[in-house]
C-alpha cells in the first residue's frame, strides 16, 4: 500500500513538469515576438528589450525552460501586463475569494447531497428515490450560468432580495454558491445513493438490524461511514470541475476571484497572468486529488492493507 | 412459428418500455436534430436580420420567443443554433475520439515504455481543469468557434485514451485474443479487429455522455466571449447578449439556455440508457 502512495507521490512532480512544459511552450507558440506580447502593446522599445533580457529569449530554449521552472517553483510568475504588479501578488489577493466561494458551495452540496442520496437509497424505487434521481440528473445537466441568470433576474433585479454582483456579506454568497454547488450536489447525491444501496445489502447491516439497533442508527453509524468512501472520491475527483466552473460563476457574478482574473487576462492578452492562473489551478487540482486518494485509504482499510 | 407483424411491434414496444432512459434521451436528442435539419423551413425569420424598430419585444404570436436587442427573432436564431450545437458535438467529440482511442489502443496493446509515456501525457492533460486548459489554448489560437472546439477536444482526449487502454488490457487477456495471437495475427489486426470492435460499446457510451459536456462547455466559453462570436446564433453567445437585459428582457438569454439544458439533458439520459444496453461492465 505504501508503495502505491510512494509511486503516486513520485508521479506528482512528473505531472507538474509536463504541465509547466505545456504552459511554457504555449506562450512561445504565440505568433509574433513573445517579448513584445509579454511587455504589452503599449510598451516602449526599451521595455520590450528589457523584457527580452528578463525572459532570456536569446538563450537556448532548454535554458529558458529551466529558468521559467526555477522562477515558478519560487512562486515568481512574472509581472502582470495590465496592473504592472507581480503575478504572485495578484493571485494571492484573489485566491481567498475563490476558495471561500468553493468552500461554501461544497459545504452545502454535501449537506444537501448526502442526506438526499441516503433517503433515495433507503426508499429505493419509491417516491423519494425518484424525486432525488430526477433532481440529480437535472442538476447535472442544467447549464449553471443559465440558472444563474434566471436567479439574478428574479431574486436580485426584480425582487431585490439578494445582491446582484460582487463580494460582500453572507447574502452575496447565496446565488454564486448555488450556481457553483449544483453539479457537485447532484454528483454527491447520486454517488451516496449507489454506495448506500450497495452497503445496505451487506451482511453486517443485517446483523446490526437483527441485534436490535434502530434503523436510523444503523444508517448513520454503519452504512454512512462506509458509504463515505465513494463520496470523498467524487468530491476529490470533481474538484477540477469546480475550479473550472468558478471561471464562469465568477465572471457572471463579478466575483473578485482567480477565475474572473483569468477571463479578464485573456481579454487584455495579459499572458503572465494566464500562465500564473493556469499553473495555480493545476497545482491545486493535483494536490486535492492526491489528498482525496490519501483520505480514502485512511477511511477504507481494504485499500490500506489490500 | 413465425411471429406476426403485430407481435413483433408489441415485443419491441415492451423492450422499449423497459428502457425509459433510452427512449427519453433519444427523443430529446432527436428533437434537437430535427430542429437543426428543419431550421430553414421552421424559422419564421432570417436569424441575422436586424430590425431595430422591433428590439427587445417580449414573446408573442409573431415572435414566439421574443426578439433580441437588435430586433432579431430569438426563435429563428435558436433553430439555427441547433446546427452549431450539433457541429460542436461532431467536431468536439469526433476529434477527441479519433485521437484518444488510438492512443489508448496503442498504450494497452504494446505496453511497456510506450504505455508509460502515453499515459503520462494523458495524466498531464488530465491534470488541467477542462475549461482552464481550453482558455489557455483559445488565448493562444484566438477566440473562434473552431479554435474553441479544438481546445475542447484536446481536454477530452485523456478520457478516451484511459478508457480504451483499460478496456484493451482486459480484452487482451481473453482467450479469443490469445488464440488470434497464437494463430499469428499481427498487432494491428489484433488491435482493430479483435480489441477495438469489442471496446466499441463503452466508447460509444462515453462519447454520448461527453457530448453533453461538449455542448455545455462550448456554451460556457462562447458565453465568456471565448468561442463563437456575435452575430453567430450560437446559444452561449446569445445568452451573453441577454446578460445586459436582466430584469428587462430575460427571454433573450432564457430560451437559448433552455435549449442548452435540453441538449445536455438529452445526451446525458441517452448515455445512461446506452450504458445499460451496451456496457457489460455495469
Amino acid at each position: 500500500m505504501q508503495a502505491y502512495f510512494v509511486k503516486k507521490l513520485l508521479m506528482l512532480p512528473l505531472i507538474l513538469l509536463g504541465v509547466s512544459f505545456i504552459v511554457f511552450v504555449s506562450i512561445r507558440a504565440l505568433p509574433g515576438d513573445p517579448a513584445r506580447l509579454m511587455a504589452g502593446p503599449e510598451a516602449t522599445q526599451q521595455a520590450v528589450d528589457d523584457m527580452r533580457v528578463r525572459l532570456g529569449l536569446e538563450q537556448p530554449l532548454p535554458i529558458q525552460y529551466a529558468g521559467f521552472l526555477m522562477d515558478a517553483v519560487r512562486g515568481d510568475f512574472g509581472t502582470s501586463i495590465r496592473s504592472q504588479k507581480p503575478v504572485s501578488e495578484e493571485l494571492a489577493s484573489r485566491f481567498g475569494a475563490t476558495m471561500s466561494l468553493a468552500a461554501v458551495a461544497y459545504f452545502f452540496a454535501t449537506l444537501i447531497g448526502v442526506p438526499a442520496g441516503m433517503a433515495a437509497a433507503v426508499w429505493k424505487g419509491r417516491a423519494p428515490d425518484q424525486i432525488v434521481m430526477i433532481v440529480a440528473i437535472l442538476g447535472a445537466s442544467v447549464a449553471n450560468f443559465w440558472l444563474a441568470l434566471i436567479m439574478m433576474d428574479y431574486f436580485a433585479v426584480q425582487k431585490g432580495w439578494l445582491p446582484l454582483l460582487g463580494m460582500g456579506g453572507p447574502a452575496h454568497y447565496v446565488l454564486p454558491s448555488i450556481t457553483l454547488g449544483l453539479l457537485p450536489m447532484a454528483l454527491v447525491a447520486r454517488m451516496t445513493r449507489s454506495s448506500m444501496i450497495e452497503t445496505l445489502e451487506q451482511d453486517y447491516i443485517r446483523t446490526a438490524r437483527a441485534k436490535g439497533l434502530g434503523a436510523f442508527r444503523v444508517y448513520r453509524r454503519h452504512a454512512l461511514r462506509n458509504a463515505m468512501i465513494p463520496i470523498v472520491t467524487i468530491i476529490g475527483l470533481n474538484f477540477g470541475g469546480v475550479v473550472g466552473s468558478t471561471v464562469v460563476t465568477e465572471t457572471i457574478f463579478n466575483w473578485p476571484g482567480i477565475g474572473r482574473l483569468l477571463v479578464d487576462a485573456v481579454r487584455f492578452r495579459d499572458y503572465p497572468i494566464i500562465q500564473g492562473v493556469t499553473l495555480l489551478a493545476v497545482v491545486s487540482v493535483v494536490v486535492v486529488n492526491f489528498l482525496a486518494d490519501l483520505l480514502i485509504s485512511v477511511l477504507d482499510p481494504r485499500v490500506r492493507f489490500g | 412459428m413465425q411471429a406476426t407483424t403485430g407481435e413483433k411491434i408489441a415485443f419491441r414496444l415492451r423492450w422499449l418500455r423497459r428502457r425509459p432512459s433510452l427512449v427519453l434521451g433519444a427523443v430529446l436528442v432527436g428533437f434537437i436534430v430535427l430542429m437543426a435539419i428543419l431550421a430553414p423551413w421552421l424559422a419564421p425569420a432570417d436569424p441575422y436580420q436586424q430590425n431595430l424598430m422591433q428590439a427587445l419585444l417580449p414573446p408573442s404570436a409573431d415572435h414566439w420567443m421574443g426578439t433580441d436587442a437588435f430586433g432579431r427573432d430569438v426563435f429563428s436564431r435558436i433553430l439555427y443554433g441547433a446546427r452549431l450545437s450539433l457541429l460542436e458535438v461532431a467536431l468536439g467529440v469526433g476529434i477527441a475520439v479519433m485521437t484518444g482511442v488510438p492512443l489508448g489502443l496503442v498504450a494497452g496493446t504494446i505496453g511497456g515504455r510506450t504505455d508509460h509515456v502515453i499515459m503520462w501525457l494523458m495524466d498531464v492533460l488530465f491534470a488541467f481543469p477542462g475549461i482552464v486548459l481550453a482558455i489557455l489554448i483559445v488565448s493562444i489560437l484566438g477566440p473562434t468557434l473552431i479554435n474553441m472546439l479544438i481546445a475542447i477536444a484536446i481536454f477530452s482526449i485523456p478520457i478516451y485514451a484511459r478508457l480504451t487502454r483499460n478496456l484493451t488490457l482486459g480484452l487482451k487477456q481473453l482467450e479469443y485474443v490469445q488464440a488470434a495471437r497464437a494463430l499469428g495475427a499481427g498487432r494491428l489486426r489484433i488491435m482493430f479487429d479483435h480489441i477495438l470492435r469489442n471496446a466499441l460499446g463503452p466508447i460509444i457510451v462515453q462519447a454520448t455522455l461527453t457530448a453533453g459536456t461538449v455542448v455545455l462547455t462550448a456554451a460556457s466559453l462562447s458565453f465568456l466571449g471565448l468561442g463563437a462570436q456575435p452575430p453567430t446564433p450560437e446559444w452561449g453567445a446569445m445568452m451573453s447578449d441577454g446578460r445586459n437585459f436582466l430584469g428587462v428582457a430575460l427571454w433573450v438569454s432564457f430560451f437559448p439556455g433552455l435549449a442548452v439544458t435540453i441538449s445536455v439533458l438529452g445526451f446525458n439520459i441517452l448515455g445512461d440508457g446506452l450504458r445499460d444496453l451496451l456496457d457489460p461492465r455495469s
